[in-house]
């Protein structure tokens, strides 16, 4: 006979019937533990929310300053109905945690959003032994694997001086939350010079600064002086930034896009950038094989991502395993 | 070919044009002859032929990753270029392997071949263990195919004009016609003016005309301006020098042979003499439909059924040499009295004829002219400034090409392809159908026409919608209708709609039209008729 689950997909979002609560639902619920700050995982609405002390002040941010936030340490148990829940450093942002819940001598552990290279940002994902793991997939395919973050560093910095030899501004576009900060701390570690930001920047890097994570002096584009010259400046903007009005101020710049999806030719040219720079806070191939392998379920639950090719590799290297269809996007599902 | 593979890089990585020149220019400056030849051949989009077939690397790919064929397969699917694929998913050390000049990797490249199975297959395999990956992904590039870099000619032949300091017509006009990869040929191509002189064949570098994109009238007093029909056919220069003639394509293909009766007509100008003009299926001073000269293309030695079927003619429309001399630099109005002058002698003028040209006085009477385009069985009009010299490559703003409004229908999309290139994993080939009864008949096929947004929402729409997959090819629900535009139309036995159309493209999506108010075979069957 199968065992029960003990998590389940609802419409509303994934569901512990055993432990009455929801993780990262996407519609309002009584009780929903997050796993990270991204707003596909962290939505407003819910009456109460369990995160991490160190991703506090990011859950804030996100869903407002009076949102009912219970703060976990990392490791800490809680029981929630019949279940014991604690959260586990999952190395994709500041505060990013996987979800352990323990009910009646199983154990399954929900990963979020995770990656297990380092990053001088947040904790390194801690590797967590279940019985059933339900894990993002978002880069599910072999051809992705990444670059160790030092070697892309030194290519950012390498575009940069040549940027600043060439007297033009160098904007390099990355996801607001995470992206942007990790790149400012592995820069802090070679280079010391200042670097601007995009306004929808400015409160998250003051946030990791909070926490205490070292990165690159600041400063905000829109308090520099009217017409001010940048080139040769390093400019971190959002996606979203491109093609705005907000540009036009860069004249001439070299334009630059951080993303594990630069690892594709296709997509590093559909955008037009003049450079890619294959940086992901999400798993790899290599890492989402061995997680599998190494965690010792007997089941794999693949959410969000190429979960197809992962899922069937799985099951022919003898890991039962499942695709679980869930809306995630993820700050990186798209190559668009 | 770390150097090569570095500029390969080096091109990949920028947008600039400015930067890709100084690139290329840097590496010819300082490659060996036998390396400098082979990269401007592969810069120059050519490849080398049946050195391995995607299937066996594919399935060395399997053997060299560790991964089952499907997973390849899925992975060759996402990327969309097999090269980078390969790139991808193998790992190569390069320490302590010595470095190989370009020219000795496409000799080791050509000789595989000529191997024993096992021996070729270990070679490639010990190829990707040992190359890292800028030099891999080139490699990798050689044997499947064409670099597909993206640089144009013209920037090719600039590059090498600034490394050896030359003037950049020379080098393109030594570039024209056939050009070998060896050390001798790129001795003479970066060499001084002397030895230009044993080229008796070759033509000269073709003067392209851009679309005219602004109302004619902007170009200012049209008397400034020569009319002429824009024909339909094959863009060729005919060479008459010493007693022989040679004809050649603008992809600077020769292709003698293949229009007997223009070389026999030829012979009859006067030597050293040297025109550029239009291949045209031609009877009765009309041009003939170009599906009839198709016909002819593909034929090397044409028997005496096609010659009736579908003469040719060529009509004149400039002189680049008069005389055994280079002409180029003299104003077109009097490159054309010289034009004149050389096809008196001319012994079959229906063989060799001028283009006509359109007197007008303003622009009306230009503008009414175009509107008889159709009928006249041209595209359009070419409007080429009466001063202007015979220049190289594609430069704005003397000869400019009129074209009339194309054909439009209305087609479903039916099936999608992944695309090359920059699009590699995105489906942005399609294939479009129309309605015969309640069956949709695939009519045209489609690269062009979408921006970057709509082709991304196309894709997501296209995975989402997909009804089965064939290989790389998706069938998807036939529920999408777009608007697409075409040049021609002609019945035609070898599609199985009946019809052919030329150079069909995508003008709008009409997310507004249901997939029943597309067009009716019938129409488009009607259209050929009419135009035949």
């Amino acid at each position: 006979m199968p065992e029960p689950a003990l998590i389940e997909l609802r419409p509303e979002g994934l569901y512990c019937a055993a432990g009455d609560f929801h993780i990262d639902p996407w519609r309002p619920v009584p009780r929903a533990v997050i796993t990270h700050g991204h707003s596909d995982h962290a939505r407003s609405g819910s009456a109460h929310y369990f995160g991490t002390r160190s991703g506090l002040g990011l859950l804030h941010a996100r869903l407002g300053a009076n949102a009912s936030i219970d703060a976990l340490d990392y490791g800490a148990q809680i029981a929630l109905g019949a279940t014991r829940v604690s959260l586990h450093p999952a190395g994709h942002i500041l505060g990013s945690a996987q979800v352990r819940v323990e009910h009646a001598g199983q154990v399954w552990v929900v990963t979020g959003d995770y990656k297990r290279d380092p990053d001088p940002t947040c904790a390194p994902f801690e590797l967590l032994p279940c019985d059933t793991l339900i894990t993002e997939a978002t880069f599910a395919l072999p051809v992705y694997t990444w670059p160790g973050a030092e070697q892309v560093t030194r290519e950012v910095i390498a575009w940069w001086d040549l940027c600043a030899a060439r007297r033009v501004p160098a904007v390099l576009f990355c996801y607001a939350l995470g992206k942007a900060q990790r790149l400012l701390a592995e820069l802090a570690l070679r280079v010391d010079r200042p670097a601007y930001l995009h306004g929808a920047m400015v409160e998250l890097v003051q946030r990791y600064r909070d926490a205490g994570v070292a990165m690159l002096h600041t400063e905000a584009v829109s308090e520099s002086a009217k017409g001010r010259d940048f080139a040769g400046a390093l400019i971190l903007a959002p996606p979203s930034a491109e093609g705005t009005p907000w540009m036009r101020r860069f004249r001439d710049a070299s334009t630059a896009f951080a993303s594990g999806w630069m690892r594709v030719r296709g997509n590093r040219r559909r955008r037009g950038h003049d450079r890619g720079f294959v940086l992901s806070d999400h798993a790899d191939w290599p890492a989402l094989v061995a997680t599998a392998r190494e965690c010792g379920a007997r089941r794999i639950l693949a959410t969000h991502g190429n979960t197809d090719a992962y899922v069937a590799w799985l099951r022919e290297q003898g890991i039962d395993a499942a695709p679980l269809r869930t809306p995630f996007g993820s700050e990186e599902s798209a190559p668009a | 070919m770390k150097a090569f593979a570095a500029l390969y890089a080096e091109l990949d990585a920028s947008t600039a044009t400015r930067d890709k020149v100084a690139a290329m220019a840097a590496y010819f400056a300082h490659a060996a002859a036998a390396d400098a030849a082979w990269a401007l051949w592969f810069l120059a989009g050519e490849r080398l032929k049946r050195i391995a077939g995607s299937a066996l690397l594919r399935e060395l790919l399997g053997r060299a990753s560790g991964y089952p064929a499907w997973l390849v397969e899925e992975s060759y699917a996402h990327v969309g270029d097999l090269a980078e694929t390969i790139t991808l998913l193998t790992h190569g050390d390069p320490q302590g392997v010595p470095e190989r000049p370009l020219h000795a990797w496409v000799a080791a490249l050509r000789e595989l071949p000529t191997l024993a199975p096992e021996v070729r297959d270990q070679r490639i395999l010990d190829w990707w263990k040992t190359l890292g990956d800028e030099q891999r992904h080139v490699l990798n590039k050689l044997l499947t195919g064409s670099l597909r870099v993206g640089v144009a000619q013209r920037l090719v032949v600039l590059a090498i004009a600034q490394a050896f300091d030359l003037p950049a017509d020379r080098i393109a006009q030594r570039l024209a016609g056939s050009w070998e990869p060896t050390p001798d040929s790129w001795a003479r191509l970066t060499a001084d003016a002397a030895t230009d002189d044993d080229r008796s064949d070759q033509p000269y570098p073709f003067f392209l005309a851009s679309a005219l994109e602004q109302p004619a009238p902007a170009l200012g007093t049209c008397t400034a301006w020569l009319a002429e029909w824009k024909w339909d056919g094959i863009r060729a220069q005919l060479i008459r020098r010493g007693d022989a003639v040679a004809v050649w394509s603008r992809g600077e293909e020769r292709l003698d042979g293949r229009f007997p009766e223009i070389e026999r007509a030829a012979l009859a100008l006067p030597g050293g003499c040297v025109l550029d003009g239009e291949i045209l299926a031609w009877r009765d001073g009309r041009p003939l439909p170009f599906n009839l000269l198709q016909k002819r293309i593909g034929r090397l030695r044409p028997g005496a059924r096609s010659l009736t079927e579908a003469p040719v003619a060529f009509v004149a429309y400039d002189l680049l040499e008069f005389d055994g001399i280079d002409r180029r630099a003299l104003p077109l109005d009097e490159r054309k009295r010289l034009l004149g002058i050389a096809l008196q002698d001319a012994a079959n003028p229906n063989v060799i004829l001028a283009s006509p040209t359109i007197d007008a006085d303003d622009w009306q009477t230009l503008i009414a002219a175009r509107e008889q385009a159709r009928m006249q069985g041209v595209e359009g009009l070419m409007l080429k400034r009466r001063d202007s010299a015979y220049q190289t490559g594609r430069r704005r703003g003397d000869w400019y090409k009129w074209k009339v409004s194309p054909f439009t229908l209305d087609a479903v999309l039916i099936y999608a392809q992944a695309g090359h290139g920059r699009r590699s994993n995105l489906y942005t080939d399609y294939t479009f159908a129309v309605w015969d009864g309640a069956t949709l008949v695939p009519v045209a096929k489609a690269y062009s026409g979408l921006d970057d947004a709509e082709i991304a929402r196309l894709d997501r729409w296209i995975r989402a919608h997909t009804r089965e997959r064939f290989g790389p090819v998706r069938s998807v629900e036939p529920l999408q209708v777009f608007e697409l535009a075409f040049e021609g139309i002609a019945r035609s036995t070898r599609h199985k709609s009946g019809v052919a159309v030329r150079f069909p493209r995508i003008l709008r999506w009409r997310e507004d039209k249901p997939a029943a108010e597309a067009d009716r075979l019938q129409t488009l069957q009607s259209m050929a008729s009419a135009s035949a």
